[in-house]
């Protein structure tokens, strides 16, 4: 007993000396109008340690593209209107309350007082005003710009008093409110300066002083070791609390290891060195969960995605390139039957099985299951029948030779080949069920797998492939941020990009119900026209569609208030209310103290 | 010494003849793929029942409970010898559909489990074997060729095509080959189709290698061309060829037959490394090294042991090779002294 005690009494004294502490949550003051949240009331202290894949590139929200850099600075800051991930509604973040104006058009927006950034300067309407011009600046090129951009016009900010702005829309825009999720409000009094002086896309990088970053947050950055971790400490000033009226973030911090790749997430998981997981694969899901005893883990599989994984066919117009194998072949992509066909010998259900160890969802259209408020339950989901496929095939006049070879009305032998990603094993493994599958009509398919950048460049630029597999979606469940991919001027218009008008009577229709969806304020009314779209889709079969994955996330035991979401970002989108409820290992395994 | 030598050559021969024959005793199709099936495990051969012990072995169809295999022990299936299945060709020349063992569906034999989509591991890796031994014994045929002519031509001429021709065989061992073959499959066109990806590889591998043995006959045409009966044989009016062919070229033969059984594991590695990153035959052909590929995936590694077979037979076939390899030094040795 005794030796015991003193034993942890050297620990103690060892662990003492290397602790550097992290800030106090300040004082409430009165005078803040603190957002209370609801959850479990957890308790202060720890560090939560996260594996990502690979290293952020930027710190500045504006600018940042990648998933990577948007996983730590969604942690560093805040928005004025944000998308509850649990609810995928809408509700008050840095505006505590907004009204709409009957025409739709004017959004009256309250900002809360008396809150302040993470170096304690107070925040107001000023900020947003400032934050709004740079995002509206093309200069920046800012991903976001477009979504302010309706119409044409670009939506205009004014400030009414320190508090209250008025955004005003060129024309009526469905659930306007969510376009302000994810648009970090930036500190006009540390960025306005390199704005002026036009430096601000350079502002942020990850070799900024931790001091110099500031915003509105959880968290604010600690430290960076170029190669190794990002470490965030809690922001003192973060304008959440809980019901015990407990400052947020409960976490001291909140560190990034940069491990490479998914296998070493999984591995570093397992070995006990990070707390948390999320975009895990089925197969490494499984694997985890087997171990779960024994690493003390939680695991949650949160149902169908938002991804949609489909095969699409180069439909483009190649009349400038000089690509006359795949035009060739074009009569055949173009035909509807044929793509019936290839829909109907595709067995979705061995895709969900061998891809995803069951757990994902075979998909018949661009919405799936896990999109509850927009799915369209009328759409069809007919069973593979590999005897449907020959009669739509035979009905277009393809016949069979004596080798049961596929051959076109022409007398052409059906083959081409399939690209996809080799990084991703999933989708290298649907395009080989695929090629089994469309084997068994006598169509020769060779699978192709190549660099993702080489096969962007091939679907986006040179449209130099035959056909693809692909996933799209997984943001936002509304049909806005998809009108992209089916309007037939998108810029992801997969199939057939760069159209000046729509190429088909039922690209048009598309066209007009995207942009009436656009302007229909009323949720039935939308989604009796996001209902047709869906059909068109499913009818008409630009993508076929194959499967969608589950969300499979985890973290240890002792996390509290994990509550994984469908939406991006999976785990930490409550980073504020996670806590530990015992101290983990995590950074003494992974060699951090 | 002679019966060691004996040894290896049956076991190659035997090693050869069992790939080659790879339709005939492999139970499956190797593309033949059981959906139901996916990492089933090493199928169980069972000699004893309840009612006692067979001769003949049986075995019991497997079924997926929740996340693991299980064994249907309501139904015995025996293993039938000499038995008709799937048709498949021989040397693409014999058709035929009688396979040396089988079991009746719906049960099936897997020796080595099966993979992700439920392909027999077994057949695939007799299957691949055809693929990468022959990419392997083709590519030394290959290089050996291409290597004998630089060489001979190097040794026996000197002068300038002496210089010219080892200075790129130097150049030519120093090129991070990799990266470089990464970079033609990137100007290749979309899809080769998989007979003509294996030809490519074997040029390419075959191609590659040149270097090495080309010093290796530059050396010993150096030695020979220098002999007193070739200086002779030169004085009595005999043409190059002739010196080359009747004096020469018999000396290289026992350098040519070790770099041989050097080169050929060397280059069914070097195939397994590029079907291994994506660069050789594509899906669903099999080949070790694409089979292999799989196991890039860490849940993979972990959890299906058995998908470690291709890695198995290659450290067997090279083992055998180099062993060979060795005693044909040593006999060479002995010789020339």
């Amino acid at each position: 007993m005794k030796l015991v005690a003193r034993l942890a009494l050297y620990v103690c004294l060892l662990a003492a000396p290397c602790v550097v502490a992290a800030p106090n949550p300040a004082a409430l003051n009165p005078a803040e109008e603190l957002q209370c949240v609801e959850g479990e009331v957890g308790r202060y202290g720890g560090h939560l340690v996260i594996g990502q894949r690979s290293e952020p590139k930027t710190l500045n929200p504006v600018t940042a593209t990648d998933a990577v850099s948007r996983e730590v600075i969604g942690r560093l800051m805040a928005d004025l209107i944000t998308i509850n991930r649990a609810s995928q509604q809408s509700e008050p973040g840095l505006a505590k309350s907004w009204t709409t104006s009957a025409d739709g058009r004017t959004f009256t927006l309250k900002l809360r007082k008396g809150i302040r950034f993470s170096d304690g300067h107070p925040f107001d309407a000023d900020d947003v005003i400032f934050s709004f011009t740079v995002y509206l600046d093309e200069a920046v090129n800012s991903p976001q710009h477009d979504l302010l951009i309706i119409d044409g016009k670009p939506l205009t900010v004014t400030k009414v008093d320190q508090y209250t702005v008025l955004f005003t829309l060129s024309r009526p825009y469905a659930a306007a409110e969510r376009i302000f999720d994810g648009l970090a409000m930036l500190p006009k009094h540390i960025l306005e300066k390199p704005y002026r002086e036009g430096r601000f896309v350079q502002s942020w990088s990850l070799n900024t002083p931790p001091a110099e970053v500031v915003g509105l947050g959880p968290f604010r950055v600690k430290e960076y070791l170029a190669g190794q971790r990002i470490v965030l400490e809690r922001n003192p000033y973060y304008w959440k609390a809980d019901h015990d009226n407990h400052r947020l973030p409960y976490l001291d911090e909140l560190v990034f290891l940069f491990v490479g790749s998914e296998d070493a997430q999984v591995m570093r998981f397992e070995a006990g060195e990070t707390d948390m997981v999320s975009r895990l694969s089925s197969e490494n899901f499984a694997l985890l969960t087997k171990e779960r005893t024994r690493t003390g883990s939680q695991l949650v599989d949160l149902g169908p995605s938002l991804e949609y994984n489909f095969l699409v066919f180069n439909l483009n117009d190649l009349a400038t390139k000089k690509l006359n194998i795949i035009s060739g072949k074009q009569t055949w992509f173009r035909d509807l039957k044929f793509r019936q066909a290839v829909s109907a010998a595709i067995d979705r259900d061995s895709i969900v099985r061998l891809v995803y160890g069951a757990r994902g969802t075979a998909l018949w259209g661009n919405v799936g299951p896990g999109n509850k408020l927009w799915v369209n339950q009328a759409i069809p989901h007919p069973q593979r029948s590999l005897d449907a496929s020959r009669q739509l095939l035979k009905s277009a006049g393809f016949s069979w030779n004596n080798a049961s070879q596929l051959l076109d009305p022409s007398g052409k032998a059906v083959e081409f080949s399939i690209i996809t990603s080799s990084s991703n094993t999933q989708r290298m493994k649907m395009a080989t069920l695929v090629q089994d599958d469309l084997a068994h009509l006598g169509m020769q398919v060779h699978v192709v797998p190549l660099d993702f950048r080489a096969m962007l460049d091939r679907v986006f630029q040179s449209f130099d492939y035959e056909a693809a597999i692909m996933g799209l979606g997984g943001g936002d469940p509304d049909p806005n941020p998809e009108m992209n991919v089916w309007l037939s001027s998108g810029s992801t218009h997969l199939w057939h990009l760069g159209e000046t008008q729509p190429a088909s009577d039922w690209e048009r229709e598309i066209d007009q119900l995207m942009q009436q969806q656009m302007i229909t304020l009323n949720y039935e009314k939308r989604k009796r026209l996001y209902n047709r779209v869906q059909q068109l889709i499913a009818e008409n079969l630009p993508f076929v569609f194959l499967a969608t994955p589950n969300v499979l996330a985890g973290a240890k035991a002792q996390v509290g208030n994990f509550h994984p979401a469908v939406l991006d970002h999976y785990t930490l989108w409550n980073a504020d209310q996670l806590y530990l409820r015992t101290e983990t290992r995590g950074m003494e395994r992974a060699g951090i103290r | 010494m002679r019966t060691k030598m004996l040894i290896l050559l049956l076991a190659l021969v035997l090693l050869h003849v069992i790939v080659i024959f790879a339709g005939f005793i492999a139970p499956y199709d190797p593309g033949v793929q059981n959906r139901e099936l996916p990492y089933a495990p090493p199928t169980r051969l069972h000699f004893v029942d309840a009612s006692g012990f067979h001769l003949r072995p049986f075995v019991y169809a497997s079924m997926l409970v929740v996340d693991s295999y299980q064994e249907d022990r309501t139904h015995e299936y025996p293993v039938h010898l000499f038995v008709r299945g799937d048709d498949y060709q021989i040397l693409g020349m014999f058709r035929s559909n009688a396979h040396l063992f089988r079991v009746d569906e719906p049960a099936h034999i897997f020796l080595f489990g099966a993979d992700g989509f439920g392909r027999d591991e077994f057949s695939r890796l007799l299957y691949g074997g055809q693929i990468s031994l022959a990419a392997g014994v083709l590519a030394t045929l290959l290089s050996l060729t291409t290597g004998t002519i630089i060489g001979t031509i190097s040794g026996y001429y000197g002068k300038w095509f002496d210089e010219s021709l080892m200075g790129s065989a130097e150049l030519f061992l120093s090129l991070p080959w990799l990266y470089f073959l990464i970079a033609v499959r990137a100007f290749l066109p979309l899809h080769v189709s998989p007979a003509g990806t294996f030809l490519l590889l074997i040029c390419v591998i075959g191609l590659i290698g040149w270097a090495r043995p080309a010093r290796l006959v530059r050396g010993v045409v150096l030695s020979a061309r220098a002999r007193n009966y070739v200086s002779a044989a030169r004085g009595f009016g005999a043409s190059d060829f002739y010196l080359l062919h009747r004096h020469v070229f018999p000396e290289t033969f026992g350098v040519l037959l070790t770099q041989a059984a050097l080169l050929v594991p060397q280059y069914v590695a070097a195939e397994a490394t590029l079907s291994f990153f994506g660069l050789g035959v594509s899906e669903p052909v099999p080949s070790w090294g694409n089979m292999l590929s799989t196991l890039q995936q860490y849940n993979v590694l972990v959890s299906y042991g058995w998908l470690l077979a291709p890695a198995g037979a290659l450290v067997v076939t090279s083992v055998i090779y180099w062993w060979l390899a060795d005693a044909l030094h040593s006999r060479l040795k002995s010789h020339s002294i």
